[in-house]
C-alpha cells in the first residue's frame, strides 16, 4: 500500500505539487480576503474615531469567521423573474476570474528546494504574464454585468450598466500605462520586468520603475482602483443611489461571492503595482548593504513582544490566551530569522518579505482612500477616464518610447 | 491519442456546441454568452497552436471589448426574446443546404488538398510576439496606420449616430 | 501534434454555423454576432495557416480582422441602437422600409 502510494506520488510528482500549490494559494487568498474585511473595518473605524469590530474573538480578530458562517447559514432567495441560468453564472464568473488571476503572480524570485525538486513560487509562469492578466481582466466584466442585467430589477440594471461602461472605459487607460514598462522590460512575462528592475543592484529603490514610470504609475493606480470598483469610482454600488448596484438582488454566498472577486481584485491590483512599479520582491536598499536581511527580525520581534504586552491585559480571559500565544509566535519567528545557523531561511525569505510588504502598503492605501475620498458623480467619472487619463497614459508611452530611443534602453 | 490532439478535440466540441448555442438559444444575451464560449475556445486553440499572443488579444479585445459592447447594447434596448416569423421558416429551407453545401465543399477541398504540414507548438513565446511586432511594424506598418485610420473613422461614425438630432 | 486540416475543418464547422445562424436569426443584434462567428472561423483558419507554415504574417492578419470586427461592432451597434429606437423592435422583417 504505501509503496504503491509513493510510486504513483513519484510518477505524478509534477501534477501532484501543481495541485497542493493550487490548494494552498487558495487557501492563503481566502483566508487574507477574511482578513482583509476585518483590516479594512478596522483601519476605516479607527479613521473615524470608532472602534470598529471588537466583540467577536479578541479586538474581533474571530469576526471573518463570524461573518463566513453568516454568509453560508443565511437564506438564499431567488428573486422571481430572473434569468436562472446567468443569475447564477454571474457570481461563479466574477469569483472564478478573480481567483484565476492570482495564479499568474510570482511570489518569490528563488526556488523552493523540498524533496530533491524545484518548487517555484507562484503557480503559472506564463511569457504573456501580463497579457493574460489584462485577458482576465477583461472578461470580468461579464460577472458584473450579467449579474445586473439577470436581476430583473432596475437599480441592479442601472448598476451593471454603469459598471460595464466604467470597467471598459478605464480598462483602455489601465492597458495603455503598463506600455511604459513592458517598453523598459522588454517582456511580458512578471518575473522579467522584475528582473529588468534589478538591472543595477547598487542602485537599489533607484532603479525601480516607479521613477522612470510616475505618470504610468498614476495612470495604472487610477484605472486599477476604478477596475475593480472601489472607492471613490465605486459608482455601480453607490448606496445612496443604486441601493448596492448590480448585486442587489443577491444573497448569502452568492454575494459573498462578489464580495471575494471585488477584495481578491484587490489584492491582484496590489501585487501588479508592486511588481511592475515598485520593483517586486526587490529589496529598497543597495545589495551591498546585507545587514538589511535582519529586517524581518527587527520588524517581527517588536511587534510580537508588543501583542504579547497587549495580550496579557486584555479583559476577556480568551484574548488573554490568545493573544500572548500569537505574539509569541511572531517573536520566536522573528528570533529564528536572526540566528546564524539558519541563514538560508532567512535569505530565502527576504524576496517574499519585501513582496509581501509592499502589497500591504498598497492594501492599505486602498482602505485608506475609503476611508477619506467621497465618490466621483456618474460624468465626472466618464470624463475622467476618456479626456484626462487615457491621454495621460498615451502621452507616457510616448515619452517613454522617445526617452528611450534618446539614452537607450535603460 | 496525443494529449494535445486531445485538448483539440475538447476545446473544438466546446466551440462547436458554443456556435449550436448561439443559434438555438431565442434570447440574444444567451447568444452573446454562447459566442463568448466560443471565442474562449478559439483562444485556446490558439494556445494550444503556440500562438500566445493572437491567444491574449482575442480575449482582450473579443471577449472583453467587442461583446461587452454586444451584451451592453442588448442591455440597454432591453431586447426580449426574439420573434419566430414565417419568412424565418422560409429562411431556415433556404439555409441549411446552403451551409451544408458549404460545409461540404470546404471539406472536400480540405480533404482532397496534400496538406501535411502540422500546426504545433513554435518553441518560445516571446519570439513569436517579437516576429508579430516585427511584421506588423516593418512589413505592414502602413495597413496599420490605416487600421488607425478606419478606427478614428468608426469612433467618429458611432458618435455622430449616437448623438441625438435635437441636441 | 495536431494536424492542420482538423483546424481548417473545425474552422469551416465554425463558418457554416455563423452562416446558418445568419439566416436563421430574426434579431438584428444576434444577426450581427453571427458575422462575429463567421470572422472568428476566418481567423482560426488565418492562425492554422500560419503556424503550418512557420510565418508570423497570418498572426497579423488576424490582428487587422480583430481590428476590422472592432471598427464594426462600434458602427454597427451605433446604427441597430439608431433603428430600435425608430422601429420600436430588434426584428429584422420589421425593418424592411427604407423610410419610416
Amino acid at each position: 500500500m504505501i509503496s504503491f502510494l509513493t510510486s504513483f506520488l513519484a510518477a505524478h510528482a509534477t501534477i501532484i505539487i501543481y495541485l497542493v500549490k493550487i490548494a494552498l494559494l487558495l487557501f492563503i487568498v481566502l483566508t487574507v480576503n477574511a482578513y482583509l474585511t476585518w483590516f479594512e473595518r478596522k483601519v476605516v473605524a479607527h479613521m473615524q474615531s470608532r472602534w470598529g469590530p471588537h466583540r467577536v474573538g479578541p479586538h474581533g480578530l474571530l469576526q471573518p469567521a463570524a461573518d463566513g458562517l453568516k454568509f453560508l447559514l443565511k437564506e438564499d432567495p431567488t428573486p422571481a423573474g430572473v434569468d436562472k441560468f446567468t443569475y447564477f453564472l454571474a457570481p461563479l464568473m466574477a469569483l472564478a476570474l478573480a481567483l484565476t488571476s492570482i495564479a499568474i503572480i510570482p511570489f518569490g524570485p528563488e526556488p523552493l528546494h523540498i524533496f530533491g525538486r524545484d518548487i517555484t513560487l507562484g503557480i503559472a509562469d506564463l511569457n504573456i504574464g501580463i497579457l493574460a492578466l489584462f485577458a482576465i481582466t477583461a472578461l470580468s466584466v461579464y460577472g458584473v454585468a450579467l449579474a445586473g442585467w439577470s436581476s430583473n430589477s432596475k437599480y441592479p440594471l442601472l448598476g451593471g450598466l454603469r459598471s460595464s461602461a466604467q470597467m471598459v472605459s478605464y480598462e483602455l487607460a489601465l492597458t495603455m500605462s503598463v506600455v511604459g514598462v513592458l517598453l523598459l522590460a522588454g517582456s511580458f512575462n512578471l518575473r522579467d520586468i522584475i528582473n529588468a528592475q534589478a538591472h543595477h543592484p547598487e542602485r537599489g529603490i533607484l532603479g525601480w520603475n516607479i521613477w522612470p514610470q510616475i505618470l504610468g504609475f498614476i495612470c495604472f493606480f487610477v484605472a486599477a482602483v476604478a477596475e475593480t470598483n472601489r472607492v471613490p469610482f465605486d459608482l455601480p454600488e453607490a448606496e445612496s443611489e443604486l441601493v448596492a448596484g448590480f448585486h442587489t438582488e443577491y444573497a448569502s454566498f452568492k454575494f459573498a461571492m462578489f464580495f471575494i472577486a471585488e477584495y481578491t481584485s484587490m489584492i491582484t491590483v496590489s501585487c501588479l503595482c508592486t511588481i511592475m512599479f515598485f520593483g517586486g520582491w526587490l529589496s529598497p536598499f543597495p545589495a551591498s548593504w546585507t545587514f538589511t536581511y535582519y529586517l524581518p527580525s527587527v520588524i517581527l520581534i517588536p511587534a510580537g513582544l508588543w501583542v504579547i504586552w497587549d495580550g496579557i491585559r486584555y479583559e476577556t480571559i480568551f484574548g488573554r490566551l490568545v493573544l500572548p500565544g500569537i505574539g509569541t509566535v511572531l517573536t520566536v519567528i522573528g528570533i529564528a530569522l536572526a540566528v546564524p545557523q539558519l541563514q538560508f531561511v532567512n535569505a530565502f525569505i527576504q524576496g517574499p518579505f519585501w513582496l509581501l510588504a509592499k502589497i500591504f502598503v498598497f492594501l492599505f492605501v486602498y482602505v485608506w482612500m475609503r476611508g477619506t475620498l467621497p465618490r466621483f458623480r456618474y460624468d465626472q467619472l466618464m470624463s475622467f477616464g476618456w479626456k484626462l487619463l487615457l491621454p495621460l497614459s498615451i502621452a507616457n508611452v510616448v515619452i517613454t518610447a522617445f526617452a528611450m530611443l534618446i539614452w537607450g534602453p535603460r | 491519442m496525443t494529449p494535445q490532439l486531445a485538448i483539440f478535440f475538447v476545446l473544438a466540441a466546446i466551440a462547436v456546441i458554443g456556435a449550436l448555442s448561439l443559434i438555438l438559444q431565442r434570447h440574444p444575451i444567451h447568444s452573446a454568452l454562447s459566442l463568448i464560449v466560443v471565442m474562449i475556445a478559439l483562444a485556446g486553440l490558439y494556445l494550444l497552436m503556440g500562438s500566445e499572443f493572437v491567444a491574449a488579444v482575442q480575449i482582450i479585445v473579443y471577449g472583453g471589448a467587442i461583446m461587452v459592447l454586444f451584451v451592453f447594447v442588448i442591455m440597454l434596448l432591453n431586447a426580449g426574446v426574439e420573434e419566430r416569423t414565417n419568412v424565418s421558416k422560409l429562411a431556415g429551407i433556404a439555409g441549411i443546404p446552403l451551409a451544408v453545401a458549404l460545409l461540404g465543399f470546404l471539406a472536400a477541398a480540405i480533404a482532397r488538398s496534400n496538406e501535411t504540414a502540422q500546426a504545433g507548438f513554435q518553441s518560445g513565446g516571446l519570439a513569436n510576439t517579437k516576429d508579430i511586432s516585427t511584421m506588423l511594424f516593418k512589413d505592414f506598418v502602413y495597413p496599420f496606420e490605416l487600421t488607425s485610420f478606419l478606427i478614428l473613422v468608426a469612433i467618429l461614425g458611432a458618435i455622430v449616430l449616437a448623438q441625438r438630432e435635437n441636441s | 501534434m495536431v494536424p492542420t486540416s482538423y483546424y481548417l475543418i473545425l474552422s469551416a464547422v465554425l463558418f457554416g454555423l455563423g452562416v446558418v445562424a445568419f439566416v436563421f436569426k430574426r434579431n438584428v443584434i444576434t444577426i450581427f454576432m453571427s458575422i462575429e462567428l463567421m470572422l472568428n472561423a476566418v481567423n482560426l483558419a488565418f492562425v492554422a495557416f500560419s503556424q503550418a507554415r512557420h510565418q508570423s504574417d497570418g498572426q497579423v492578419f488576424v490582428l487587422f480582422v480583430i481590428v476590422v470586427a472592432a471598427a464594426e461592432a462600434a458602427v454597427g451597434l451605433g446604427i441597430i441602437i439608431l433603428t430600435a429606437r425608430n422601429r420600436q423592435s430588434l426584428n429584422v422583417e420589421r425593418v424592411d422600409l427604407l423610410k419610416l
